[in-house]
């Protein structure tokens, strides 16, 4: 079992590191959390990015839980911020996010497939 | 919804809009007396009484781009499918008790689930909340709380992914082990 020694270690690795993570710079995914995004599956999505930006040790990448946009027929709902462009994709499952991560933001290509809309904020 | 720890998911992102700083959850599961019970408890603006006698029913939502909220009848249909109960207090600026109890061994009872990835994503939460966690099997006992842990983090963020992989983690292994030492 992982033990509050592992924390601390982790505490002090997470010290020497420059982190840089303010609100509007880098990458940032949002998941869909409300009812509807969850009974369709979301956690196990938002577990995939997690676990990706874990495992990449990427700083300029974060993942935040949000509501529901309204479009609950199309959950889970994934929306990828660089910048000023915002990319929203739907029917996303565990597969798909893999995808979103591997092509569009470490590969800066969106999946085409399973975008709902592509605008300027 | 397939899983208790989805349910609880759901009920936890109503205690972070309702501006919670503190949520518990403490489930304790008595194989002895057939029980499975849930409660949640959040320190947020509450509910009114008009709001409270609202609250199960399905057609009531307080967001506005549906005329549609399930989360708490989703929850209410799922204990009373397994001849439970379920119970909403609520006080104004002092916060809302969620209680829920199944029968233990009932087969339309959904399992638990990963609750650590629940507790993950209430965490990473972009307002933030305290978490604490209680998880009774039958006398054995497991507790997870975000307080602990920020005594031992210093100033690292909380949103620090290793952080939170650790975090999930230890409470898988928490749980397993509770479960373990009774079988």
């Amino acid at each position: 079992m992982k033990s509050l020694d592992d924390l601390k270690k982790i505490r002090d690795a997470s010290q020497s590191k420059v982190t840089m993570r303010g609100k509007n710079d880098g990458t940032r995914i949002l998941v869909g959390m409300a009812t509807c995004g969850i009974s369709a599956g979301a956690r196990p999505v938002m577990n995939v990015f997690v676990e990706e930006i874990a495992k990449r040790d990427l700083n300029t990448v974060t993942v935040t839980p949000v509501g529901c946009i309204g479009e609950c027929a199309i959950e889970p709902i994934v929306e990828v911020l660089q910048g000023e462009n915002r990319t929203t994709y739907c029917r996303v499952d565990e597969e798909v996010a893999k995808r979103i991560f591997n092509e569009h933001v470490i590969g800066g290509k969106i999946v085409n497939d399973y975008v709902i809309g592509k605008y300027r904020l | 919804m397939n899983e208790l720890s989805l349910h609880i998911l759901d009920i936890c992102q109503n205690s972070i809009k309702a501006n919670s700083t503190l949520i518990e959850i403490i489930i304790t599961e008595d194989t002895y007396h057939n029980l499975f019970e849930i409660i949640i408890k959040d320190n947020g603006c509450g509910m009114s009484d008009k709001t409270l006698s609202e609250v199960a029913d399905p057609f009531f939502t307080t967001r506005t781009t549906r005329k549609i909220g399930l989360g708490v009848s989703l929850f209410k249909m799922a204990a009373e499918m397994c001849n439970g109960t379920f119970k909403v207090d609520s006080i104004v600026n002092k916060g809302t008790v969620i209680s829920v109890i199944f029968e233990h061994n009932h087969i339309d009872r959904a399992p638990l689930g990963d609750i650590g990835e629940t507790l993950m994503i209430l965490i990473l939460n972009e307002r933030e909340v305290d978490v604490y966690y209680e998880h009774i099997f039958n006398n054995e006992k497991y507790i997870f709380d975000t307080r602990e842990i920020k005594k031992v983090l210093d100033d690292i963020p909380f949103t620090d992914y290793s952080v939170i992989m650790w975090i999930k983690d230890n409470i898988k292994n928490g749980i397993k082990n509770l479960q373990k030492e009774v079988t």
